[in-house]
C-alpha cells in the first residue's frame, strides 16, 4: 500500500503527525476527567481527527478525489443539523445512530480492501483481520440501529421474545463462525458476504430481547464493538491511526459497560440473556395489598421542604420522562431562597443512560458542584432532612442492601432510607422498572405525593413560594 | 506505514491499557459525554476510508468506498457536535479560585 502513499507524503512523516493525531486523542479522553476541562478535550479530539483526516487525504492523493469531497460534504450536511437540534432526553438514540454508521464504516472499510486485495491474492492473516473487522462492524451496525429503533420508539422499548430464541442465535452465531473461518480458509467475496449477512443477523438477535434501562448498556458494548472493528480495519491496512483510535475506544467502550453492569448489580451476561422486565415477578408484589402508606399534599410536603435544613433531590428516569428538569430547579431554588440547602443525589445509572441525569441538569442550569456522585450523597444521606426522591424507584430501595432474595440484591444504591424524611414523587404506587416491591414506602418517614413528576414539582415550588 | 505485524500488536496492546487507565479516571456525572466522545473518536474511521477511497477500483469498490465515507463523516461530525453540545451545558458556579466543593457549606454537620 505505501507506493499509493509515497506519491506526496514520506512514510515518516506520515507516521509522526499520526503520533501527534493519537497523542490529542488520548489527551482529549483525558480532560473528560473533570467536567471544568472536558470541553478543552473534545477540541483537542477534534484537533486529532483534522490532522488524521487531512494528513490521509494528502497522502493517498491518488484518485477520487471528488468521491471523497462529496460522500464528507453529504455526510457532515446530514449528521450536523441532526445533532444540533437533537434534545437532550434523545442523547441514548442518538449515540446508537452514531455508533452504528461507524460499525458500517469500519465494516465496509474492510469489505473494500478484501475486494480490492482479492487480485492479488490474500494471506490468512489478512483475512483474519478483514473478516474480524467485517463481522464486529456488521453486529454494531445492525445492533445499533435495532437499539436506536427502541429508543426513538420506533419499536417496542420491551423485551422481543420468542420460544426457542436462544437456539436461533445460537445458531446465527454459529453461522457467523463458520463462515468466518471458511473466508479465512478460502478467501471468496461470496464467503465474506455471507459471514456479513449472518453478523447482521447476529446484531439484531443480541439487541431484541434487551429492554427498558439495560438497552444503554448494550450501546456502550456495541460502542466497544465499533472500536475494535476500527483496530481491526488499522491492521488490515497497517494504518496506525485507526489501530490506535479504535483500540482507545474498544477498551474504554468495554471498561464503561463493566462500570454500568456494576452500577446496576448485574453480570453482563445476565443483561444480555436475561431479558429483565419480560416477566414480572408476581409473588413479590401480591403482598402490598393491604399494607398502609402515607400520602401527602402539595402543601403538607412543601411545608416539610421549607422547614429544613438540608435536602437532597434524589431525581431518575421518571424525571427524564416527565421532561421535568427545569421543574426540580425551580424548586430547589425557591428552596434555597429561604436558606436551605439543596443538592442533588445521583446514581450512576439514573436517566436514559448511565450518567445522563447529569447532562440533563447541567441543562437545566444546575452547577456541576451540586450534582453529587453516589458514594459522596450517601455520606451524607444520614445528615439529610429530607430525601425527595423524583421517578426513581429501584436505585433508592433498601431491598438491594437489605433482602437477598430480591432480584435487585446486591445493587449499589443511594441510601435515602437514612434520611430523617422521605418524599416519592411518583404516579402511582406501582413497582419500578425491575418489578420489585420497595418498603420504603410504607415506611413510617415516607410521604408519597401521587401525581406526574413534572406537574407535582410545579406545585410544590408554588406552594413553597406562599409559605 | 508500520508494515511489521508484531509492531502493530505492541502497539494494540499498549493502546488498550492506555484506553483502560484513562478511561477509569473518568468520573460518573461524565459517562454520558464519554460515551458519545468515544464514539465520535472511533470515527477516525474516516482515515481508512479515504485510503480505500484513494485505491477503489472499479465501480463497486468506489461506491462502497463513497458510502465508508459517507458514514464515517457522520459518525464523526454527529458524535463531536452533540458531545460539544452537552459539555458546554456543564457550567461551574463560576466563581474564581474555588475549588469544585467548596463554598458550598455541604461538609458542615446538620445542627439539628
Amino acid at each position: 500500500m505505501s507506493r499509493y502513499l509515497a506519491v506526496t507524503v514520506s512514510p515518516h512523516t506520515f507516521t509522526w503527525l499520526y503520533l501527534l493525531a493519537s497523542v490529542f486523542f488520548v489527551l482529549a479522553l483525558k480532560a473528560l476527567s473533570s467536567p471544568r476541562h472536558a470541553r478543552y478535550g473534545m477540541w483537542i479530539g477534534i484537533a486529532g481527527m483534522v490532522v488524521a483526516a487531512a494528513v490521509t487525504w494528502v497522502a493517498q492523493r491518488a484518485s477520487h478525489d471528488w468521491v471523497i469531497a462529496v460522500a464528507f460534504a453529504a455526510g457532515a450536511i446530514v449528521a450536523v443539523p441532526a445533532a444540533r437540534l437533537i434534545q437532550m432526553t434523545a442523547i441514548p438514540q442518538m449515540v446508537a445512530i452514531f455508533n452504528g454508521v461507524g460499525g458500517g464504516a469500519a465494516a465496509t472499510v474492510t469489505t473494500v480492501e478484501f475486494l480490492h486485495d482479492a487480485a492479488r491474492g490474500i494471506g490468512p492473516a489478512e483475512a483474519v483481520e478483514v473478516v474480524f473487522g467485517a463481522a464486529i462492524g456488521c453486529i454494531s451496525f445492525s445492533g445499533s440501529m435495532f437499539a436506536f429503533a427502541k429508543l426513538q420508539g420506533i419499536m417496542t422499548g420491551t423485551p422481543v421474545t420468542y420460544r426457542g430464541q436462544q437456539v436461533v442465535n445460537g445458531v446465527v452465531m454459529v453461522v457467523v463462525l463458520g463462515a468466518a473461518v471458511a473466508t479465512i480458509a478460502d478467501p471468496r467475496d461470496v464467503l465474506l458476504l455471507i459471514t456479513s449477512l449472518a453478523a447482521l443477523a447476529v446484531g439484531a438477535g443480541i439487541v431484541l430481547p434487551i429492554g427498558g434501562a439495560d438497552t444503554p448498556v448494550l450501546i456502550s458494548l456495541l460502542n466497544a464493538f465499533t472500536g475494535l472493528a476500527v483496530a481491526a480495519d488499522g491492521f488490515a491496512l497497517h494504518n496506525v491511526i485507526l489501530l490506535v483510535a479504535g483500540t482507545l475506544v474498544g477498551a474504554s467502550g468495554s471498561l464503561l459497560t463493566k462500570l454500568m453492569s456494576d452500577a446496576m448489580g448485574r453480570s453482563l451476561p445476565n443483561i444480555l440473556f436475561a431479558a429483565v422486565g419480560s416477566k414480572l415477578t408476581p409473588g413479590v408484589a401480591a403482598t402490598s395489598a393491604d399494607r398502609t402508606y402515607r400520602a401527602g399534599d402539595a402543601t403538607d410536603v412543601a411545608t416539610l421542604l421549607a422547614y429544613s435544613h438540608r435536602v437532597m433531590m434524589v431525581p431518575g428516569y421518571g424525571l427524564a420522562v416527565a421532561q421535568g428538569q427545569q421543574a426540580i430547579v425551580e424548586l430547589a431554588k425557591e428552596l434555597k431562597d429561604r436558606g436551605v440547602q439543596v443538592s442533588y443525589g445521583i446514581h450512576p445509572v439514573a436517566g436514559r443512560m448511565p450518567g445522563h441525569m447529569n447532562v440533563l441538569l447541567a441543562e437545566a442550569n444546575v452547577p456541576y458542584e451540586e450534582l453529587e456522585e453516589m458514594d459522596q450523597a450517601n455520606a451524607e444521606l444520614p445528615s439529610t432532612d429530607v430525601a425527595l426522591v423524583v421517578g426513581a424507584n429501584d436505585v433508592v430501595n433498601p431491598a438491594a442492601k437489605n433482602s437477598p432474595s430480591s432480584p435487585i440484591y446486591g445493587m449499589p444504591i443511594l441510601n435515602v432510607d437514612q434520611a430523617r424524611h422521605v418524599v416519592f414523587l411518583k404516579r402511582s404506587m406501582r413497582a419500578g422498572f425491575s418489578g420489585v416491591e420497595n418498603d420504603l414506602f410504607y415506611d413510617p418517614k415516607t410521604v408519597m405525593l401521587f401525581g406526574d413528576a413534572k406537574d407535582s414539582l410545579n406545585k410544590l415550588a408554588a406552594a413553597v413560594k406562599q409559605l | 506505514m508500520i508494515n511489521d505485524s508484531v509492531t502493530l500488536v505492541v502497539i494494540f496492546v499498549l493502546a488498550a491499557f492506555v484506553g483502560y487507565e484513562v478511561i477509569s479516571k473518568v468520573p460518573s456525572i461524565l459517562h454520558t459525554p464519554l460515551m458519545s466522545g468515544s464514539n465520535a473518536i472511533h470515527g477516525v474511521v474516516l482515515a481508512g476510508a479515504m485510503v480505500i477511497a484513494g485505491y477503489a477500483h472499479g465501480a463497486l469498490q468506489t461506491a462502497l468506498a463513497a458510502v465508508a465515507v459517507f458514514l464515517a463523516t457522520g459518525n464523526i461530525v454527529g458524535g463531536a457536535v452533540v458531545t460539544d453540545r452537552m459539555l458546554g451545558m456543564f457550567k461551574g458556579r463560576g466563581r474564581p479560585g474555588e475549588g469544585p466543593k467548596a463554598g458550598q457549606g455541604a461538609k458542615e454537620p446538620a445542627n439539628k
